[in-house]
């Protein structure tokens, strides 16, 4: 028993001590750059669609910040002028204290990438994939927690009573005469592609020989 | 004389007949057609029309705006004449433009041009009965300017002409009077005493800013209607005139004996010249030209018989004008006006201005049919022509003409299409630019005379829609129009970009308010101002409390940006409604004197809770109700 764990151990501990292929350390920085240029794109949209709103309002969401559609991002004032008269509180970016963090996170990540590019060791991409998977749930876990506040504390005083809901974060759904489609965008699927790059780092270099 | 008395035989029974004559073809459209003409005109809800049709409204004083090919009548764009529907008139912005005046009569759109090419800028309009000049720009289709009464201008009808690049719109008086205006005299003494003006309206290029540049002093005929030169005609502009007589009492009568009227041609850019040469002398603040004494500026040509329009074809070679009382259009070429004028051949000259010899100048007489009015072109070397007493629309070919066609001249009419009834304008799509899009006309018809459900003695206009595409013309469409359009402009819907909202950050209103915290109601001596925003679904402060002896002034900003969220602002029993766009400030301004708690509300439909958009203006007794009318965003609910 003492024996199969310390086996284990020992082969853990030379796991993590293998050193990373060019190739694995070209994918970590493949990843680098991925994350890096995820800021530059909507991480989520938003997407209602109502009789006199044929061409829809769309609400992009990035990691930094929340931008409307339209000339100037009116959709946003739109969306918020309309959402009054449910009682729900206007969406504003102050609002939004995770988008102060984050690019500080993407920062952070982006850095532990490039550490891994250059001391090349698989201890650093696994401590990359466990605060990358951590931060990834936390992130989606609170952007759901968003849209249940906000559509949970509606104003008892407007105009138009409805039952306490929570957008939907990912397909489509009816709300009054609005149908709201809601789906990741580029900055996303970017995000998702630089986990599967880290991934497949790690991979490659398994059956290196530890130092 | 033998023909004229045919003619006026033929003119009576004409009259009688009123549309049924020269034409001899059916009204009635065949099964076939009815479904080929059914798609040519139709547009699919939620499809969108290709041209704009600009009609002027005439007496109404408005711009209507309907699409092509469909017809419809989409908008109202008031300009001469109060508008509830949009709130014009009301505010103080558009009451100021208005300048008193109830009305207008509005009669000759033209948009804008750049090289003689409409650049989708400006249209212009005049106005008969105030002598006044306005401009819409095409970018949210509202009046921003109205100049006038123009100064020794009388009977603003001879315009509005736009030149080639927009330099000037040139007017020309339909009405002579003792001049400067004000000076009275007796009618028996018009031909001394009496003068007509040819005015040049200056247009600045940027800003579109119309200002009264010069006026050319004529004799006192009647100028009727006329045209713009390009290519060889460049810088001249035609008049035609009915009343060269000089008759001053039953016109109808004493204006028509002349076989021919001396119509004007007019070089426009010399006049600016010689303004700016100092050749003028001031009249009621104007530089006026005395042709007499400036010579190159203004000549007369005689042109058969009480002609009316004067129109220039794309190419700028051909003048032709309808004959009206003649059952003729005369072709003038324009090469052949300028060897006139470079070779003095003149027949003589009238109070100093020279006479071109008729022969000289002219190219033919086209015989048409009864009553040939307007002309306007399709690009392709054809000419259209209203025929008010046959009514009908004739097409015919342009000169250059064959040795054959020269020697009978019915040969270049090719088509007559009956219209309903008594044509007065016709609009070809871009025919007073060098490139028309061709492809369809719209005739202006002063007749309905039945052709609709009835509604009652006062019918409105029709207009047909007839398709030139083809050798034939063909008529597919029929609408009926309020009063009551003298010509119009078309121009194709991909040329401009009008624009949805008024973006907030080009809203220069120094009243603009744009959250709550600047909204709110002041008082100064017995000055009250109330900031109101309006936006779906309230007025923020939704309370405005005055007394009576006040001034209130009320600046309204509609904060939306989304299109189409218009609200409306009436005050009930206080003659007060306007609407503003969104991203638009609008300026209201009452006299209080009754005392009452006055209920303002949103006219124009905007939400579901559009109902409960309202609120209240308390007039107390003078010395009464609070002090402080409101601290700001304070009647607002939340
Ligand atoms: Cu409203």
């Amino acid at each position: 028993m003492v024996q199969q764990v310390s086996t284990f151990l020992r082969r853990e501990f030379r796991f993590l001590h293998k050193p990373l292929n060019p190739w694995s350390r070209l994918l970590l920085l493949a990843a680098a750059v991925t994350i890096a240029a995820s800021i530059f794109f909507p991480l989520w949209k938003m997407h209602l669609v109502a009789p006199q709103y044929s061409d829809g309002l769309d609400l992009y969401i990035f990691s930094y910040k929340i931008q409307g559609g339209g000339l100037n991002g009116q959709h946003l004032n739109e969306i918020n002028g309309l959402n009054h008269y449910i009682g729900m509180k206007p969406i504003q970016e102050a609002d939004f204290l995770e988008m102060r963090w984050m690019p500080f996170v993407f920062g952070l990540i982006i850095l532990m990438t490039l550490r891994s590019v250059v001391f090349g060791e698989m201890s650093n991409v696994v401590d990359l994939f466990a605060i990358y998977s951590y931060f990834g749930s936390f992130s989606i876990a609170s952007f759901w927690y968003r849209l249940y506040t906000y559509g949970h504390s509606l104003d008892p005083h407007a105009p138009v009573h409805i039952k306490a809901f929570t957008p939907r974060l990912i397909g489509v759904e009816q709300i009054a005469n609005f149908r709201e489609h809601s789906f990741p965008q580029a900055g996303a699927y970017l995000l998702c592609l630089s986990v599967l790059l880290i991934v497949l780092a790690g991979w490659f270099s398994r059956k290196e020989q530890s130092a | 004389m033998k023909t004229t008395k045919k003619y006026w035989i033929a003119l009576a029974i004409g009259v009688i007949a009123t549309g049924f004559t020269g034409c001899g073809k059916s009204s009635s459209t065949s099964q076939g057609d009815r479904t080929a003409n059914a798609l040519a005109t139709y547009v699919a809800p939620g499809e969108k029309d290709e041209y704009y049709l600009f009609y002027s409204g005439g007496h109404s004083g408005q711009v209507f705006v309907a699409g092509l090919p469909s017809l419809r009548h989409i908008s109202t764009i008031p300009v001469f004449a109060p508008y509830p529907g949009t709130g014009y008139g009301f505010d103080e912005a558009s009451k100021k433009m208005l300048g008193g005046f109830a009305w207008g009569d509005m009669h000759h759109p033209a948009l804008s041009q750049t090289d003689s090419k409409y650049d989708g800028r400006w249209l212009f309009v005049n106005d008969v009965a105030n002598n006044r000049i306005a401009r819409i720009d095409l970018r949210d289709f509202k009046t921003h300017q109205i100049l006038g009464p123009i100064p020794n201008s009388m009977g603003n009808h001879g315009s509005s002409f736009v030149t080639e690049n927009t330099e000037y719109i040139l007017c020309a008086t339909r009405f002579s009077v003792p001049l400067p205006k004000g000076r009275v005299a007796d009618p028996k003494d018009y031909e001394k005493e009496f003068n007509g003006m040819v005015s040049g309206i200056k247009v600045d290029p940027q800003t579109g800013e119309m200002k009264v540049g010069w006026q050319i002093l004529t004799p006192p005929f009647d100028w009727d209607l006329g045209s713009t030169g390009k290519g060889p005609s460049s810088g001249w502009a035609f008049w035609t005139n009915y009343n060269t007589a000089m008759a001053h009492d039953v016109l109808e009568a004493n204006a028509t004996q002349k076989d021919r009227d001396l119509c004007a041609i007019v070089n426009w850019r010399a006049a600016a010249q010689a303004v700016a040469d100092g050749k003028a002398q001031m009249m009621d603040g104007v530089p006026i030209i005395d042709p007499a004494k400036v010579p190159g500026i203004l000549y007369f040509v005689p042109i058969g018989k009480s002609p009316h329009g004067f129109d220039v074809d794309p190419t700028g070679k051909w003048v032709v004008a309808g004959g009206k009382l003649q059952p003729a259009t005369t072709v003038l070429n324009f090469e052949k006006v300028q060897a006139a004028i470079n070779n003095k051949t003149f027949e003589g000259n009238f109070r100093g201005v020279p006479i071109l010899k008729y022969e000289a100048v002219v190219e033919g007489e086209v015989p048409v049919g009864l009553g040939p009015l307007h002309t306007q072109y399709d690009g392709k070397g054809f000419a259209y022509t209203s025929m008010f007493i046959d009514s009908c629309i004739v097409k015919w070919k342009l000169p250059p003409w064959s040795g054959e066609e020269k020697k009978d001249l019915n040969k270049v009419v090719l088509d007559k299409v009956q219209t309903h009834f008594a044509t007065g304008h016709l609009v070809v799509a871009g025919s007073d630019t060098k490139n028309p899009y061709g492809k369809w006309l719209v005739a202006m018809n002063k007749l309905s005379a039945g052709r609709h459900i009835n509604v009652g003695p006062a019918e409105p206009e029709s207009s047909q829609l007839i398709d030139i595409s083809g050798d034939k013309m063909k008529m597919v469409a029929e609408a009926y129009t309020e009063p009551e359009p003298h010509f119009a402009q078309i121009l194709k819907v991909s040329e401009i970009q009008p624009a949805e909202v008024y973006p907030k950050d080009e809203n220069k209103d120094p009243n603009a308010v744009w959250d709550k915290a600047q909204t709110g109601v002041t008082r100064n001596g017995n000055q009250v101002v109330a900031k109101l925003t309006a936006i779906r679904s309230r007025f923020t402060p939704d309370r405005i409390d005055a007394q009576v002896g006040d001034t209130l002034t009320i600046y309204l900003t509609n904060i939306e940006q989304t299109r189409d969220m218009i609200h409306g602002f009436g005050i009930v029993e206080n003659n007060i409604n306007i609407t503003v766009d969104p991203g638009e400030t609008k300026t209201m301004k009452l006299k209080l004197t009754k005392t009452g708690v006055f209920p303002f509300y949103c006219t124009n439909f905007c939400s579901a809770l559009h109902q409960e958009m309202q609120g209240y203006l308390v007039v107390w007794k003078t010395g009464e109700g609070p002090a402080n009318p409101a601290p700001a965003g304070a009647t607002a609910q939340r």
